[in-house]
């Protein structure tokens, strides 16, 4: 068998090697530029993303029908990438997008795809997150948040997961988008989070990463997803972290940018969801620490039988824990105590702030240059960004080819969201964009007014 | 539906077995966002599907119309739901079903609610769909062997209705198709950990490490067996650096001097898990590191700086791993 196959190349090599070859066209030919041509290319061109974005927001074409049960999708992704891009729509482009968002909702809770459609678990949060992006009362007053609550508790399954939505299917996507919007929105208790860990566990793979479903292979989109819900409820401890690490940093390429999967071809929206997880992973480090001295010490593995407490929703808007508490600390506790229980809630409302308040302890694993590169000169087409060179600019690759981009930018400050020193920008330092909370992909200012609104309410 | 059908199609609003019905327009409000420029046929479609979702008319009429408007938006996870019921209601046969399902992803492969729907009728149709839901998924791997979906479907097939038997040639042949395919070497992996049939992993560990290892020897730039060769010893580092044939891999492909990154990245592994190299080991690093290493006293510590040098993209990586390594790997 191998004699014969030796010579002659595979499916996936002859795909990797036509990629690479476009790729290093363009590498080659921005290294054949004089300078005051590459700071051209290497420019982010804001005017054109931006009209390219507002457009949509008005009008899209009949194509788009495709996308006709995602319309939330297609707002946040605008929506996102254009608060990345430090700008606002109009007031009346965000009174027609709270007016169109309220007309998605679901009578009984939740986000459809438009109106009249059945809610959803992910354009729920395509929603939520929109709305947190444009901001202000009117916008977060908008989201009926009992209603919401009891959608995310029907949706909830016997495996510990969620349903998608009504008859839906069941997988780590819905967990996080589950997760993120309870969290975010104050309404996170022990009903919601009972077993999601065992099931987010479950599907983290021999290779490191995690997949949708038991069983599958590891997929950067879902390890984003699995990793964000294990810290969001705190729970992040269990997973074997160091070889989820050594997967992540595995998967960017010599092309620079990210890849899904093992052997699969890089694309830009992967330099979210891995570089999305490269940054999470930079603020764990005292639990991979702990980790690696328990395996040191050859303890019994920490994800065994950490069961949560099926009976109350008691820390449901409890204010117990908040304060100085850190996140880690929070851990260190969880753990002592095995599991949770009503007499000592969690505050799960809190964990997205304390996580980012905590200064970064890691230095990117990730090269962060290297990625900018690919999204910048690879991904960037003129108005949109796009999977890879060949391919055509979306909205989706726009809106993950940015947040990646600002994770890079901010990857090397210690303190969430403070300014980041020249040398870790490419291109011009007009290039900045603004950071990300990167456990909800919601630009940083908007977390902070969504989390100090809903902390009253 | 074919070509000819969709040129002459007839507005729903001139069929006589829908002149009973009132079409209901989409709630989008004056002054939507993103609102697509529909054509005709497809709004009225939408019109007459709402019209009889909100009416909760399971009839076989709806069925059609659900068909047609499928075919339009196969991402309409709204329309499936409500064909369920229909199905359902009507008690319906479902191996028609699994024909329209896969004229649908002739289209679109890559759709959740075409593979979510395609698992929920073969569910209902229980063992008898076994056998056709492991042919149609080959199809679908004839065109794209990492359809990431498709795959699920899979093994949701295999654990809900059985058909392992043919499972581990299954992902052979398609290593021998292509041994980069990781999805195959998922599979692989999926099938020597659940196979009731193989005994369980540690029955099938030795020859599977033999495989591991062959496919390595052959390329060693393929990261997938590399991870595959981990996976056999999850959870038992113990066995997985007393294992001869690991080590005698690693020592290989890093004595060859070509592609041996992940052979350096293995054997770091090992040594963190406190695996005792032999001289032999030593020599091949040595002749792998160049001045610009720092000649540090512990192999552990070299193989890092050599690999920061060797994968410069992931330098902070191995400086990181530098940084951490265990007290028993230096």
């Amino acid at each position: 068998m191998e004699s014969s196959t030796a010579s002659r190349a595979t499916v996936t090599q002859q795909e990797q090697w036509m990629v690479e070859s476009k790729v290093f066209e363009t590498y080659n030919l921005f290294s054949s530029l004089p300078p005051n041509a590459q700071i051209v290319m290497l420019e982010v061109k804001r005017d054109e993303h931006i009209e390219y974005l507002t457009k949509g927001l008005r009008q899209l074409a009949p194509s788009f029908v495709v996308l006709d049960a995602n319309r939330p999708w297609i707002c946040y992704w605008i929506l996102h990438s254009i608060a990345l891009l430090g700008e606002s729509v109009d007031d009346e482009l965000e009174e027609n997008a709270i007016e169109f968002l309220s007309r998605c909702q679901h009578p009984d809770g939740g986000y459809g795809g438009g109106p009249g459609q059945l809610p959803h678990l992910a354009t729920t949060y395509a929603a939520v997150n929109s709305l947190i992006t444009l901001g202000g009362q009117r916008s977060l007053s908008s989201i009926n948040r009992d209603k919401l609550y009891s959608f995310l508790l029907r949706m909830k399954h016997a495996s510990g997961g969620f349903r998608m939505h009504d008859g839906g299917e069941v997988d780590v996507r819905a967990c996080y988008t589950a997760i993120s919007v309870a969290s975010i929105l104050n309404i996170l208790n022990y009903e919601l989070v009972q077993n999601v860990g065992n099931y987010i566990l479950s599907c983290q793979t021999y290779e490191g990463g995690i997949a949708g479903e038991p069983g599958s292979e590891a997929h950067g989109g879902y390890t984003f997803c699995g990793l964000a819900t294990m810290i969001l409820i705190n729970e992040v401890n269990r997973l074997d972290l160091s070889s989820l690490i050594d997967w992540v940093v595995f998967r960017q390429g010599v092309e620079g940018g990210f890849q899904g999967r093992t052997n699969k071809l890089v694309d830009g929206c992967y330099s979210f969801w891995q570089g999305g997880v490269s940054a999470l992973l930079q603020r764990l480090q005292s639990i991979v620490d702990e980790q690696s001295v328990l395996s040191d010490a050859g303890e019994e593995d920490c994800s065994t039988e950490t069961e949560t407490s099926a009976s109350s929703d008691l820390c449901h808007g409890e204010q117990g824990l908040e304060g100085n508490l850190s996140h880690v600390d929070e851990t260190c506790h969880f753990r002592e105590e095995g599991q949770h229980n009503a007499g000592d809630p969690v505050n799960f409302f809190n964990i997205g702030l304390n996580f980012i308040r905590e200064h970064a302890e890691l230095e990117p694993l990730f090269h962060s240059m290297a990625l900018q590169q690919y999204v910048i000169l690879c991904s960037q087409v003129e108005g949109g960004f796009r999977d890879k060179p060949g391919k055509h600019k979306d909205y989706y690759h726009t809106c993950y080819c940015l947040s990646g981009l600002s994770v890079c930018q901010y990857s090397w400050s210690k303190k969430a969201g403070s300014q980041p020193l020249p040398r870790a920008i490419l291109g011009p330092y007009s290039n900045l964009l603004q950071p990300i909370h990167p456990l909800f992909n919601v630009v940083l200012e908007q977390f902070y007014e969504a989390h100090e609104f809903f902390s009253r309410t | 539906m074919d070509s000819d059908e969709e040129d002459h199609r007839v507005p729903l609003s001139r069929r006589p077995e829908w002149s009973d019905v009132t079409p209901v327009r989409q709630n989008d409000g004056p002054n939507p966002v993103v609102p697509i420029a529909y054509r005709e046929e497809f709004a009225e479609t939408m019109d007459y599907f709402r019209a009889v979702y909100l009416a909760d008319e399971r009839s076989p009429r709806s069925l059609h119309l659900t068909s047609e408007a499928i075919h339009m938006n196969p991402g309409n996870y709204t329309i499936w739901q409500f064909r369920r019921l229909i199905l359902e209601a009507l008690n319906a046969d479902l191996h028609d079903e699994l024909d329209f399902i896969e004229l649908v992803a002739n289209g679109n492969s890559k759709n959740y609610q075409i593979w979510h729907h395609r698992r929920w009728v073969a569910e209902k149709l229980g063992t008898d769909a076994m056998s056709k839901e492991l042919e149609f998924t080959k199809k679908i791997f004839f065109i794209d062997a990492k359809n990431y979906h498709a795959w699920s479907h899979r093994q949701w097939v295999l654990q809900a209705l059985g058909g392992w038997e043919d499972e581990l040639d299954y992902c052979q042949q398609l290593l021998e198709d292509d041994i980069f395919n990781n999805s195959a070497w998922n599979q692989r992996y999926f099938v020597v950990t659940k196979s009731p049939l193989l005994g369980g992993l540690e029955a099938m560990r030795e020859s599977e490490v033999r495989y591991a290892v062959e496919a390595i020897i052959a390329k060693p730039e393929n990261e997938s067996p590399w991870r595959y060769l981990r996976g056999l010893y999850k959870d038992d580092a113990e066995s997985w650096i007393n294992d001869p044939q690991i080590s005698s891999g690693c020592l290989k492909v890093l004595n060859s001097q070509i592609n041996y990154i992940f052979a350096l990245s293995m054997l770091l592994d090992l040594l963190c898990h406190g695996f005792q190299p032999g001289q032999e080991f030593k020599v091949a690093i040595n002749a792998l590191t160049s001045e610009s290493d720092s000649p540090d006293s512990e192999l552990a510590k070299t193989v890092c700086s050599l690999l920061e040098r060797v994968d410069p993209m992931r330098s902070n990586y191995w400086k990181w791993r530098k940084r951490t390594l265990p007290a028993q790997a230096v």
